[in-house]
């Protein structure tokens, strides 16, 4: 008898053309069949009626804060906040501390996860030394310890000369550069997206033109080199054109949004909300257009949560004061899921952004189901309906900008390796 | 005794709070409170056994003693609690300040920041009303108060009042809190500055704007200098002081083109030859020290409004 029967499901696996009824047979943590009505016996039979089964998530870019922060959240909170969330598989960034800038950084963080994390951890190395934007870090090595990238994320690679030189190295062992694209100069010292709300909460504000700078740069250095730039969380219109004229032009440029950015403006900083703050921040109604745009069109290519977890007391002070960042990882579904009802997404589409391209963009051997893959599945309620309680939340922060809202849809079984990590119970 | 309850209870935290009427009732009662302070005995009994806190997190020895000096003519407890921000940093959140501030069952607390934003979120987190004394780069309700009272002193109707802001409005809560109040009743606001502390919305704050400060009073019955914080913009806004005064510095020169029987204001402290020179401060246009002194009467008539007053008893 084999371990696992998923059964009357509607499964979506862009990568094989599949979106229809189909049963999935699993065994040693593999699947051995997908097809119509299987009858196969199974130690476990999961009816999927009504619910859509898709390859694991994969969330390209999540804060784990472990090392170092283990207050904020830690490889097994993050871990189990993932699963929550529908996702089987978490890149992380290396922003801890100490820096994920070497091996043995890499190891910790892999053997922490082996123990500790139900979802696959997938880690990012530094680009620079501690971050510090100077030198290089060890990235062979790195690579050689399993990280799937390299990213100095939170902060922009400003020196340009590095950042040729790290995309010319990285690309060398096969490893992408995730870039956070912020001209830092035009954006120290703000604390939300620079406009007439800014000025009205006497609060400095960061420009858009600050992270379409980066983004043009980025585009210009690529092209010279020939080489590859990933784009974290891209937030303005101006971004999503200059990326779209790039991919036409063949540049090797790949983009992600958050769930955040292309759902609230910056609006949700008004009474100096600091679960609305983050970077880049959250911009206005024409930009949140032309991220759904860009989503839908193909010239932003990944659905990315940026879970950034920050303790209460953090977010408990002066705006001026707070921390960048929100959590994610458990409201994405249910907020990507709004944008397959209004039309923007296809279905397919979203499994494309929320599983497949952050798969093959990091070469990764998942995003899709064929006989033979490794089992990461999520199967998604679309129609349940919940509101988002973060006191109820897997990750040890409650720092979302959501709390309170009604979502539609979730995960109702995320499946790693064949194996159940989360049942929602609600 | 007609007793409007209009403001009672409320928090004043942005000039946006308060009506064009609202405005009005302070000021007339501001009048009333001014007589308090020209008698004798500078004392009336109105908020007798009423605690008032006042939080600075920011020094400030004017705005403090004015709030200070207000409650005590209307005989309130008035306690001074100065959080410099590193007692802030050991460890103790807003909130938690908010909530230790809350213990201690104050009838109104008057709170002062360096940063945006918090007396918004003292008054969310307390029962109590709130009165902003100064917040960040956001607004400073009662010095647009006593601004008001000052220009309607001298110019009784306030409608129509050319009125010209100049310096660094981008950071100025001063500015923003009048450009506010100052529209809503009806005056004509122009803004004048570097275009480097323009804010980029500026054509929605005042009705002109312009880097030409010769252009800019020209007419104006009101000319308001801004303090400029130099140790923090020198270098980057503008080159240095000398050309700032240069090309901004408000001159007798530039008095003579305003209204006649134009009026000069200054938030204080005076950076004397930057902003503004001395033969203006000194000079027939100065309303400088009206100001101070209309600042108490605001804030006696702020805190008593707040507080639930009826007509005061004075
Ligand atoms: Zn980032």
């Amino acid at each position: 008898m084999s371990d696992l029967l998923i059964k009357n499901g509607h499964l979506i696996d862009p990568a094989n053309g599949v979106d229809g009824p189909m049963d999935i047979h699993v065994d040693k943590g593999v699947i051995v069949k997908v097809g119509k009505k299987l009858a196969v016996q199974a130690r476990k039979i999961i009816d999927a009626k009504g619910m859509w089964v898709t390859p694991g998530l994969v969330d390209m870019h999540v804060h784990l804060r472990e090392p170092g922060y283990e207050y904020k959240e830690s490889i097994k909170s993050g871990g189990e906040s993932a699963a929550a969330g529908g996702f089987t598989s978490v890149v992380c960034m290396a922003n801890t501390d100490p820096v994920n800038d070497c091996a043995s950084i890499t190891e910790f963080i892999l053997e922490a996860a082996r123990k500790a994390s139900p979802v696959n951890v997938f880690p990012v190395g530094a680009v620079s030394q501690g971050l510090q934007g100077q030198t290089l870090a060890n990235i062979g090595e790195m690579a050689e310890a399993g990280v799937v990238a390299v990213s100095d994320d939170g902060k922009c690679v400003m020196n340009t000369a590095l950042l040729r030189d790290a995309m010319t190295y990285a690309g060398m062992f096969g490893l992408l550069v995730l870039e956070h694209a912020e001209d830092h100069d035009l954006t120290t010292g703000t604390h939300m997206n620079e406009g007439p709300i800014s000025s009205e909460l006497g609060l400095i504000g960061a420009p858009s033109v600050g992270e379409e700078v980066m983004v043009a740069r980025d585009i210009a250095l690529a092209e010279y080199i020939g080489g590859a730039i990933h784009f974290c969380h891209i937030s303005t219109a101006g971004a999503v054109e200059m990326i779209r004229a790039a991919k036409k032009r063949k540049v090797k440029v790949t983009a992600e949004a958050t769930p955040h950015h292309f759902t609230l403006t910056e609006e949700a900083c008004r009474r100096y909300q600091a679960n609305a703050k983050m970077a880049p921040p959250l911009r206005t109604q024409r930009d949140v257009e032309a991220v759904r745009k860009g989503l839908a069109d193909g010239t932003l290519d990944v659905i990315a949560t940026d879970h950034a977890p920050h303790a209460k007391v953090e977010k408990e002070v002066e705006f001026e004061k707070a921390p960048f960042g929100v959590v994610g990882l458990e409201t994405a579904v249910g907020l990507a899921l709004e944008l397959v009802r209004t039309g923007v997404l296809t279905r397919t589409r979203l499994v494309e952004v929320m599983s497949l391209n952050p798969a093959r963009i990091l070469g990764l051997d998942r995003g899709s189901l064929p006989p033979g893959a490794v089992a990461d599945i999520t199967i998604i309620d679309p129609e349940v309906e919940w509101i988002v309680d973060s006191t109820k939340f897997r990750s040890k922060s409650c720092n979302t900008p959501f709390e309170g809202w009604t979502m539609k849809g979730r995960a109702s079984y995320t499946i790693v390796k064949g194996k159940v990590v989360y049942k929602n119970a609600d | 005794m007609a007793s409007d309850m209009a403001l009672s209870g409320k928090s004043l935290v942005s000039m946006e709070d308060l009506s064009a009427d609202q405005i009005m009732q302070i000021l007339s009662t501001a009048a009333l409170m001014k007589e308090i302070s020209e008698r004798e005995v500078k004392k009336a009994p109105t908020l007798r056994g009423r605690t008032v806190i006042n939080f600075f997190a920011e020094p400030s020895t004017r705005t403090r003693t004015s709030f200070e000096i207000a409650g005590k003519r209307l005989s309130a407890d008035v306690i001074n609690i100065s959080a410099s921000s590193s007692s802030l940093s050991k460890g103790e959140t807003l909130k938690d300040m908010a909530a230790n501030l809350q213990a201690m069952k104050p009838d109104l607390l008057v709170a002062r920041s360096p940063h945006s934003g918090v007396p918004y979120m003292m008054s969310q987190w307390m029962t109590c009303p709130v009165i902003n004394a100064g917040d960040g780069r956001h607004e400073h309700p009662t010095q647009s108060l006593l601004d008001l009272m000052t220009i309607q002193e001298r110019k009784k109707d306030m409608e129509g009042l050319k009125v010209t802001i100049l310096g660094d409005i981008l950071n100025s809560r001063v500015a923003r809190s009048n450009m506010i109040a100052m529209t809503k009743l009806g005056m004509i606001v122009t803004a004048c500055g570097p275009a480097t502390m323009l804010p980029m919305n500026i054509s929605r704050m005042a009705h002109h704007h312009t880097t030409d400060v010769a252009e800019a009073v020209r007419g104006a019955d009101v000319v308001m200098a801004l303090r400029i914080q130099k140790e923090r913009l020198e270098g980057c806004k503008f080159p240095n002081v000398r050309e700032y005064s240069r090309y901004f510095g408000l001159t007798a020169a530039h008095m003579k083109h305003t209204a006649s029987n134009s009026i000069v204001l200054h938030p204080g402290p005076i950076n004397q030859g930057v902003e503004i020179s001395p033969e203006v401060v000194e000079g027939p246009w100065s309303v400088i020290m009206n100001q101070v002194t209309n600042g108490v009467a605001v804030r006696m008539a702020a805190l008593y409004l707040l507080l639930g007053g009826a007509q005061p008893q004075v």
